[in-house]
């Protein structure tokens, strides 16, 4: 038995963790939820340097070629630093679905220019709740209409990869009859936007039925995700327990007070669950198993719930000063949620689980 | 058992209604709001013109006697204004603690002189109160405080921080909780003062909260001066005062809930689509709708009970003590379900979502400080357990010993 990650992929961890503490502190964080950035460029051209976002593009296509065990370990270090870079759109959607679904052309055009960060690449693989009702996508063959109502990055994005019914569609977004608008967000540190085609050249990714294709993106993306969102969760509690040992009241430290000791042991127990059921993942989805549905239902269930809680009892702990817009908490709540929601709300996903595990028993 | 009102109550709400529906216009949901596209200076100037009008008809203050400017009304007649008025569109909050906390305090424990000068102007919306209790190192601890009180002559002299202190920045008066007394141990030497906010000395620092508003404030107080006649209450009796405002405040509180919180999920749901279904058909949904309707329509099934206390001249009973609680969290957890209807569109501010979505997003950037304001609710668990279930306290060292040697 060995479930854990080797000693170089913790090395490269180790790397990732300092380079994201040195470059994506607080004060860069804070350009992004200013709205100055739509992205820390200064945080991703590091990524992009050090061959951690494109970890698991192979090198044929311009990637570092290790591997998805090593994308999960440069996921949890960008959760656990809030860093404000495209990685979900570009790397866990965008480029995943190049991967798995692209043509030799479209994987040789598009991938090395993804994994150097000459483009910014987004998803939108459709999401199991809607609310807005945006111009309907239609396409003829060669040309896209129609609108998307939130794609992550979209501002700034080059290449759009999107669902339209049982197709995936490639689109540049430097060709004509494409128009954006940047959407105010709650996590204004992920911000999203609308784009709209008129007339627009657009080509099929993959072929025939993409439903299954699309399924399998979203499943190594819910993989990928939870690993940003253990990172946020565990970060967020080293800061209560930080804070708790701190701060005094009634003569002592508040962190000695049992309704807080055991709030914290809850967030523990919460976050350690996520982060079991997050590695089972991830060697779902590097060992290519048949498991992955499964294990990745199961790690985006509990991680967005362990990253929600760990979020809102941090402001709790805190007391006042964790309600501050000083404070770093509220910017884990705001993640917390981005990340939760950006492929689907738990509930579809717990749904998932539930009907997946159903159908291995029959 | 009967919600109807009896004849006397019901002719009363008839009364306040007429009055509203001449003075007011009516509202149609929780996304309306009284000062829409108004700014600091004009919400203000309206929140006073509406308190001057209320107090003119005698509903600013229901419950106090004539002669103090109220209607000499009961405490029930005060609930049905307060249902009536949330029907109408007028301003909220910014007399929330003057009328909640300030006032009654001062009505309780003032000299009749400061009584005739403060409650009239305050019922009638001339002046702004705040509440200064909080410091940076005493929150729930607020028998922690270090705010210095030294008396010279018939005066007293104010050196120290209060902080959260909420409208500070427009408030003309605060309840000033001070350390009078260095000496006595930490709950004994405080002293409670009016001060006049716009005094000397007095510096306010508004501060950023994670919603983005600036509701509270930092306040410095340096070298300011309190004539002794405005203490409230005698020289080191300050917990004592405390404690009174704190139980107008919890009570207060508790009336301000949105109950009706399931209603606005059902409205999101209806336009949500979930799996290209509506949303509302789905038996998550129906759970979430269900869950929002135990937890608020509960609050005000409690509340209904505490009026009823009220209306038959009774206390209301220690189950009141769980409602800032349930409230405060159920207000969390409802606003994040509703974020969760929409997936990943629900991160969308409701600049693009809509206004129906208004009221769901400021729920959820204000319930993480309702689970603080007013008592953490690990401090509220400590009353619950400790008051009403007659548990034991914590073993506390602090008691007892002189405030001076604590600070070591
Ligand atoms: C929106 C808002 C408005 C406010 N307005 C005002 C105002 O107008 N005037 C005013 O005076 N104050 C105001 N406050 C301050 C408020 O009363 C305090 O924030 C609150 O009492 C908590 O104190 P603290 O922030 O110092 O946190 P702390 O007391 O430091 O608490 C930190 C953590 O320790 C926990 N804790 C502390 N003691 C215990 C214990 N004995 N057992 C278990 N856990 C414990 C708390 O629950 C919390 O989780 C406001 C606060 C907010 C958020």
């Amino acid at each position: 038995m060995n479930f854990d990650f080797s000693d170089d992929q913790r090395l490269l961890q180790e790397e990732v963790r300092k380079m994201l503490a040195a470059t994506s502190t607080s004060a860069e964080v804070r350009k992004t939820l200013a709205g100055e950035a739509p992205y820390s460029a200064a945080v991703w051209r590091q990524l992009l340097d050090m061959g951690a976002a494109a970890a698991a593009i192979p090198e044929a296509y311009g990637g570092a070629g290790l591997g998805y065990l090593e994308l999960c370990l440069v996921a949890e270090e960008a959760g656990r630093h809030l860093a404000p870079v495209p990685l979900a759109s570009s790397i866990y959607l965008a480029a995943e679905a190049l991967l798995q679904g692209g043509s030799e052309a479209q994987k040789q055009h598009w991938l090395p220019r993804i994994a150097k960060g000459e483009i910014i690449a987004t998803a939108a693989l459709g999401s199991a709740e809607t609310y807005l009702t945006p111009a309907p996508l239609s396409f003829d063959g060669r040309t896209l209409n129609g609108s998307v109502s939130a794609l992550p990055d979209g501002s700034v994005a080059g290449l759009a990869i999107l669902r339209h019914d049982d197709e995936l569609l490639l689109v540049d977004l430097a060709a004509a009859g494409v128009s954006r608008r940047a959407l105010p967000s709650l996590d204004p540190t992920r911000p999203y936007a609308e784009i709209s085609f008129a007339a627009t050249p657009a080509q099929r990714l993959g072929a025939g039925n993409c439903a299954a294709l699309a399924q399998r993106v979203l499943d190594a993306a819910a993989v990928l995700l939870a690993f940003e969102q253990v990172g946020g969760a565990a970060r967020t509690l080293d800061m209560s327990r930080d804070y708790a040992l701190e701060r005094k009241a009634f003569g002592r430290q508040i962190g000695g007070f049992q309704a807080l000791k055991h709030k914290m042991a809850d967030i523990y127990t919460r976050n350690e669950m996520a982060r079991v059921h997050a590695y089972y993942g991830a060697w779902a989805l590097s060992s290519q198993a048949p498991e992955l549905p499964v294990a990745a239902a199961a790690a985006r269930v509990a991680a967005t719930t362990a990253y929600n809680y760990a979020a809102e009892e941090a402001i709790e702990i805190h007391g006042g000063i964790g309600y501050t817009w000083e404070m770093d908490c509220h910017l884990h709540l705001r993640r917390a949620r981005y990340l939760g929601q950006l492929i689907g709300s738990v509930h579809a996903w717990r749904a998932r689980l539930g009907d997946e595990l159903v159908k291995g028993a029959a | 058992m009967d919600f109807r009102d009896t004849p006397e109550e019901a002719a009363f709400r008839t009364r306040v209604r007429t009055w509203l529906e001449a003075n007011a216009q009516p509202r149609h949901n929780d996304d309306e709001r009284f000062d829409e596209g108004m700014n600091e200076e004009q919400r203000l100037a309206a929140a006073k013109e509406w308190q001057g009008r209320k107090a003119g008809a005698g509903y600013a203050a229901i419950t106090w006697p004539k002669e103090a400017g109220g209607l000499g009304g009961t405490p029930m007649q005060q609930v049905i204004y307060n249902q009536e008025e949330g029907k109408f569109l007028v301003p909220r909050m910014v007399f929330e603690v003057s009328m909640g906390m300030c006032l009654p305090t001062v009505a309780m424990w003032a000299a009749p002189e400061l009584k005739a000068r403060y409650l009239p102007p305050g019922l009638a919306g001339k002046e702004i109160w705040c509440q200064l209790f909080s410091e940076p190192s005493a929150g729930s601890d607020t028998g922690g405080i270090r705010m210095r009180a030294e008396k010279q002559g018939e005066e007293w002299v104010i050196n120290g921080q209060k902080v959260w202190t909420s409208s500070a920045q427009f408030c003309d008066y605060g309840i000033l909780l001070t350390r009078s007394d260095w000496d006595k141990p930490k709950q004994e030497g405080l002293t409670m003062f009016i001060v006049d906010m716009k005094a000397p000395g007095v510096e306010v620092r508004p501060i950023h909260q994670m919603s983005g508003d600036s509701e509270f404030n930092e306040v410095f107080f340096t070298d300011v001066r309190i004539a002794d006649s405005h203490r409230l209450g005698p020289e080191c009796g300050g917990w004592k005062v405390m404690l009174s405002t704190l139980m107008t405040e919890r009570l207060s509180v508790g009336g301000n809930l949105p109950t009706n919180l399931h209603e606005g999920l059902i409205t999101l749901a209806r336009k949500a689509r979930w799996n290209g279904r509506p949303a509302i058909e789905d038996a998550r949904v129906k759970a979430g709708i269900a869950d929002a309707y135990l937890a608020m329509h509960g609050l005000e099934l409690l509340l209904a009970r505490g009026i009823t206390a009220v209306s038959q001249g009774k206390t209301p009973g220690p189950e009141m003590s769980i409602t800032k609680l349930v409230g405060a969290k159920g207000m969390q957890d409802i606003a994040g379900f509703a974020m969760e209807l929409a997936g990943a569109e629900g991160l969308l501010t409701h600049d693009t979502l809509g206004q129906e979505w208004r009221f769901m997003q400021r729920l959820w950037l204000s319930a993480p400080g309702a689970r603080l304001a007013g008592g953490t609710d690990e401090v509220l668990k400590n009353v619950i357990a400790e008051r009403v279930l007659g548990l034991p306290g914590e073993v506390r060292s602090d008691r007892k010993i002189p405030f001076r040697e604590l600070e070591r």
